[in-house]
Parts: structure tokens; C-alpha cells; sequence
């Protein structure tokens, strides 16, 4: 006997035929995360613009002005003076004229001038709360400013500065870049594999290929193997555009990262498999891979809503979500310049999970035609 | 001689279907076997339960000594199956297909070459080998998926309706490459629903509704046919088989293209022939002394099973 190329390789090589064949296909898997992270990573921002004040003054004075300029100074602020009553106040909440309004007092300026002690009254609409407890920091930081400038030669005794680490300018697209890819690459790796053996199954050439002594490992891992190589192409793409079309800061080890997006990658690629495995057809294999994808990552994954304040019973769901470990390891190298030991548990974490998928795409896979 | 394939009373149910109620046969080393029947009568249900690509519901099938149950690898090893559809990779070229079958049944890299060419020699798709098998005409895709069972030189080859759809000259040139393989020492399970391949198998068994109601070599199938049978012509068919049903003495009445065949209880005269003309309206002519075809047998054991039920 002279050696053989194992069949696992014979399998691969296949699939890579397959893949090549159909140029139109391997366009839109490029093109389509590209569009989606681009539109994504444009439309997903959390800061907040153009916030509208409407401000009732009462002193009518050159300190209150000067305090109203000191809030036009900022690009995050409009204001505009109402002379309507204080109870018609919500009506500018309800038609959404206002985010905010600032009651200036009748003895404002007299009392600063005085006492230097005054009260100023804001009232924010707090119907999106993440939204209202920003405006009041950022309310907050102007009227210490104001406070500062005007009269610097009151001491004050001591003053808490908070400085933020990672992402300084509290940028969400640093945020949400990470999660962005580790959403496209999921979907798009476990949609590659869903496919591969319902695909067999529909044209009838799992049939023909099933009466060889090929073992099911052997088709399994023959067909995942091409898809790592695609989808990792796919993912530094994705990356690389993230990077540098959003400018986001890079840290960590590049090495690093590709390491474990590649862990990340097979993940997903084992979990379209099961889902292949059990599909009947190949449209139904596609839903169940955008379904268990999609939705999970954008909602459990820590992607947009922090884990931490999710109820308990979802907590402990987000342990199957696997973009929640890259999520980790992502933002983690990327902003923090993680190391590797300490994203150990992550990966840990999706070593653990491929190798469970895996094996039970082997087991389920049928090496017979019976249902 | 040597059993190559054995079944058992053999029973394969869906849900409470019975697709095949319990059949026992066996087919012989370097045999050529027919299983011709209806759509529908559990031919290939039987086929893929031999290529270990069912579990029996009850009974046992021995393939070459060894169980279809437990011996399933070693069953696929021995085996070339060609399946009903056309199951090849489309968008893989010829070679491409040949290659990876070659691989999957690792076949080794010193006889690769002198076997491929030997199977495009009798296919004659060498000329053909880059181009992709879904751009092949239908008899060419039949030979290619024949080459791509027969590139491990199995023992036995079960091919489940290889011609169906295939024009005729393709046929049979595919015949005659069964027999070729036949006489290199493979045996054959082959199942068809055309009558006059049946006619060049060893052996043939005709299933109908999940039971085999005869298996005798094709001559003696058609020896077996009771009755005088006529072959006829006229302008008008429906309405002189309609004539004939209402005679009295008739077993069998059936259409075949342009001609109709007609069976008696007893041997009809000259003198009755002219007066059924006369009868008919002058429409009936070249009636002749017919030979039984595998056709006419076939349909007259299905209707006597219809009868005994």
C-alpha cells in the first residue's frame, strides 16, 4: 500500500472545490459582513447630540446669561429660552421640544454676587433613564466649570476627579466595534456549516458517499476544516475595517487575537454543524443558524445590555452564548491589551464548548438514511 | 456455487407501512439478478436495506457472509451502490467525482491511474473528464455514477433503476458494460421497470406490493404463461380492447403502443377471427400468434395476486 491522503483531507479538498465553484456565493459572504459593519457601526451610538434646553429665566440678568452662554459653548447642548409658565413644562416634555429645562431663580444673580450659594432648579426627562443620567453629568460638569470660573478663589477642599481608563472620551463605538464583529463572525461561520451536510442530504449525495467506509469524524471535521480558513479570512476583514475605519485603539497582541478568534471561529462553525446534522433541509438549517445566532448574541452576550444587570435566570443563560467569551477576549485585547493568561477562562471557556459541539455533530451525524 | 446475497424474511415498515412484507431470496456469486416491479413495490427500500443504508424492521440480510446489522463497514467495503437519483457532485468535473470516490474508498495511489483508465475506456468519458457532471447528458451521467460504484472493484454491485429516464441506444450500451462487469466475476442486483432488461438477467424476481411473487430465470417466467395470446391492430385501440373485454373466453386484455394483446381460455380459429372483424366493424386487422413477453407474464401474475387477495 502505498500512502494515502487521509480522507479527511480528500473531504476537505472537496468542500474547497464546492466553495470555489460558486464565486457569486463567496462575494456576498464578503461583501455582506463589510455592509453590515460598516451600517452597524455607524448607526449604533449611544452619545447623545444635540440635547435641547429650554430655559425659563427669571433673573433676566448678565450672570444668567453668562451662565446660559457657558452651556452653548458645548456642541452637546441647544438652548432656547421659554417664556411659556412652569406647568407648561410637560407639554414641552410630551412634544418632545425639550430634553431638559433649566429654572433660573429671580434672586440668581443677586445671591451669587452674595453668598455665592445658589440654587438652580433643572428638570430632565428621565423616559429614557441612561439618556437622562448623562444629560445630568454632563449638566453637572458645566455648571462646575461655570462655578470655577467665576470665582476661583473660593477654596474648595477637595474635589473627586474620576478618570476614565480604556476609553477615555467614552466613545460607544469602541463599545460596540467588538461587538459587532464577534456578532458578524458568529452568524456568518455557523451559516457557512449549516448548510454543508443538509445540502448532501437534499441532493442525494449524502446517499452515494454513505455506502464508502467513510466514519462520520472523518466527514465532520473534512468539512469544518476548509470553513476555518474561510471564515478567519472573513474575520481580519472584519477586523481590520473595525480597526481602522472606526478608529478604534489597539492594544493588545494582534497574534493573540487572531489565536483566539480562529477558537472563536471553530466554535461557531461546530455549533452550524449540529445544526446541520439535524436540519431536515436546508432552509430550515439556515433559520435555526440565524436564530440561535442572532438574537442571542445581540441581546445575552453583553454586546449592548451589561450582563450584570440582566434577572438571574437570563444570567446564567449567557453562559451558552459563546460571542459572550469573545466579547471578552475581544474588547479585553483590543482596549486593555489583555494578556493571555488573563483571558485563560474565556478561552478556556470555547475550547470547552467547540469540542462539546463537535462531538455531538459526530454522534448525531447518521450513517444511515433512517430518520 | 457460492451465495453472495442472502435475505432473510426480510420486513421493512413505516409507521404501520409495510414497504417490504417479508421477503426471502438469495443471489448467487457472479449472478446477473433482476428485481423488476411497479413504482411503489419496494425495490428500493430492499436495495438500500442491502446497502446497509436501512435497519430491517424483522428477518436478517447477509451480504457476502456478513450481517447488514453489524457488519456495516465491512459491508460498504465490498459494496458499489448506484442510487435511483443521480447522486454525484454536479459541480465537480468528472474526474473530480472519480477522484473523490477513489479516495473515499481509498483506493490506493499505484493501481489509481491503470483503474481510471480502464473505467473511461468502457465509459468513453475520457474525453469528457473535464467537464463539470451536472453539464452531461443523461446516459453519460448513468456511466459516470456507474464508474464512480465500480472504482474500488466491488464484489457485488446493486444498482437501484440505473436506466431510468436514459434513452434507448444508452441503455443499452449500459447493459452491455453490466455484462462485462458480470463476466469479470462481480455479481450484479440490478432492479428496472423496463421488461425487456429484465429479459437479459440471469435470474429475475418480480415484486409487487412489498411480497415477491415469482423468481425463475426470465425463459422460464415466460413459459409460465397459461393462455394462446394474440397480438392484434386496428385504428381505433381503446375502443377494440373495450370490443374484446366483452367477448366471452377472455383472460387478458393489454395495450402495448400500438398494438394490443389479447389472451384466450381456449385457441381461438381462423373463422372466429373473421367474424370478430366482421363484428368490430371492419377495424381489427394483423392479428398474429404472439410469444409471451416479460411484459405480458408480469402482468398476468400481478393480476392473479389481485384475485388471491
Amino acid at each position: 500500500m502505498g500512502k494515502e491522503k487521509p480522507i479527511v483531507i480528500s473531504i476537505a479538498i472537496k468542500e474547497v472545490l464546492h466553495i470555489l465553484k460558486d464565486p457569486r456565493s463567496l462575494v456576498i459572504l464578503f461583501l455582506m459582513p463589510i455592509l453590515q459593519l460598516v451600517m452597524f457601526g455607524y448607526a449604533l451610538k449611544m452619545e447623545i447630540q444635540e440635547v435641547r434646553i429650554g430655559v425659563i429665566d427669571y433673573s433676566h440678568s448678565p450672570l444668567s446669561r453668562e451662565l446660559v452662554d457657558s452651556f452653548r459653548g458645548s456642541e452637546f447642548f441647544r438652548l432656547f429660552f421659554f417664556e411659556g409658565e412652569e406647568r407648561d413644562i410637560n407639554d414641552l416634555f410630551r412634544k418632545r421640544k425639550a430634553h431638559a429645562v433649566m429654572i433660573i431663580p429671580g434672586n440668581f444673580a443677586k445671591d451669587l454676587t452674595r453668598e455665592s450659594l445658589v440654587d438652580i432648579q433643572f428638570i430632565i426627562d428621565a423616559a429614557d433613564p441612561n439618556a437622562a443620567t448623562m444629560i445630568r453629568n454632563y449638566v453637572n460638569q458645566v455648571i462646575m466649570n461655570f462655578n470655577e470660573n467665576r470665582n476661583d478663589m473660593i477654596p474648595i477642599p477637595f474635589e473627586i476627579r474620576g478618570t476614565l481608563l480604556y476609553n477615555p472620551d467614552r466613545k460607544s463605538t469602541y463599545f460596540f466595534v467588538p461587538g459587532i464583529v464577534a456578532l458578524l463572525l458568529v452568524m456568518i461561520s455557523a451559516l457557512l456549516t449549516s448548510i454543508t451536510i443538509t445540502r448532501e442530504k437534499e441532493t442525494g449525495t449524502m446517499e452515494q458517499i454513505l455506502v464508502s467506509p467513510v466514519r462520520p469524524h472523518e466527514i465532520i471535521i473534512g468539512k469544518v476544516l476548509p470553513y476555518i480558513l474561510l471564515a478567519f479570512l472573513i474575520g481580519i476583514i472584519i477586523l481590520l475595517i473595525g480597526i481602522f475605519l472606526f478608529q478604534v485603539p489597539f492594544e493588545g497582541s494582534v497574534m493573540l487575537l487572531l489565536f483566539l478568534s480562529t477558537l472563536y471561529i471553530i466554535t461557531a462553525l461546530s455549533l452550524g454543524l449540529m445544526i446541520s446534522t439535524i436540519a431536515p433541509t436546508q432552509q430550515v438549517a439556515m433559520m435555526l443558524a440565524l436564530i440561535v445566532t442572532l438574537l442571542p448574541t445581540f441581546l445575552l452576550s453583553g454586546f449592548i445590555f451589561p450582563i450584570s444587570s440582566m434577572p438571574k435566570l437570563l444570567q446564567y443563560l449567557t453562559y451558552l452564548i459563546p460571542a459572550k467569551y469573545y466579547l471578552f477576549i475581544i474588547r479585553g485585547i483590543i482596549l486593555k491589551g489583555s494578556t493571555f493568561m488573563q483571558l485563560f477562562l474565556p478561552t478556556l471557556y470555547l475550547s470547552i464548548m467547540s469540542t462539546v459541539l463537535l462531538v455531538i455533530s459526530i454522534r448525531k451525524f447518521s450513517i444511515n438514511l433512517e430518520r | 456455487m457460492k451465495v453472495a446475497l442472502e435475505i432473510i424474511e426480510f420486513k421493512k415498515v413505516y409507521g404501520t407501512y409495510p414497504a417490504v412484507n417479508g421477503v426471502s431470496f438469495s443471489v448467487e456469486e457472479g449472478e446477473l439478478f433482476g428485481l423488476i416491479g411497479p413504482d411503489g413495490a419496494g425495490k428500493t427500500t430492499l436495495i438500500r436495506a442491502l446497502c446497509t443504508l436501512l435497519k430491517p424492521t424483522s428477518g436478517s440480510l447477509i451480504v457476502s457472509g456478513m450481517d447488514s446489522n453489524t457488519d456495516i463497514l465491512a459491508i460498504r467495503n465490498i459494496l458499489g451502490y448506484m442510487p435511483q437519483r443521480f447522486s454525484l457532485y454536479q459541480d465537480l468535473s468528472v474526474e473530480q467525482n472519480l477522484q473523490f470516490f477513489a479516495d473515499l474508498f481509498k483506493v490506493p495511489a499505484i493501481h489509481r491511474t491503470e483503474r481510471l483508465n480502464r473505467l473511461y475506456q468502457f465509459s468513453r468519458l475520457e474525453s469528457f473528464k473535464k467537464r463539470l457532471a451536472g453539464e452531461l447528458s443523461g446516459g453519460m451521467k448513468q456511466k459516470l455514477a456507474l464508474s464512480c460504484a465500480l472504482i474500488h472493484t466491488p464484489a457485488i454491485l446493486i444498482l437501484d433503476e440505473p436506466t431510468y429516464g436514459v434513452d434507448p441506444l444508452s441503455r443499452q450500451e449500459f447493459w452491455e458494460i453490466l455484462k462485462s462487469i458480470q463476466q469479470e466475476g462481480a455479481t450484479i442486483l440490478v432492479s428496472t421497470a423496463y421488461m425487456e432488461e429484465a429479459e437479459l438477467c440471469d435470474r429475475v424476481a418480480l415484486m409487487y406490493n412489498g411480497k415477491i411473487i415469482e423468481i425463475n430465470p426470465p425463459e422460464k417466467i415466460k413459459a409460465e404463461y397459461p393462455y394462446p395470446l394474440y397480438r392484434c391492430e386496428g385504428r381505433d385501440m381503446q375502443k377494440l380492447r373495450n370490443f374484446f373485454k366483452n367477448l366471452e373466453g377472455i383472460r387478458q386484455t393489454q395495450l402495448f403502443g400500438n398494438a394490443l394483446h389479447v389472451s384466450f381460455s381456449e385457441k381461438p380459429s381462423p373463422g372466429d377471427w373473421q367474424k370478430w372483424q366482421k363484428q368490430s366493424g371492419g377495424d381489427l386487422k394483423n392479428w398474429i400468434d404472439h410469444e409471451p413477453s416479460m411484459e405480458d407474464v408480469f402482468l398476468y401474475l400481478i393480476n392473479q395476486e389481485i384475485k388471491d387477495e
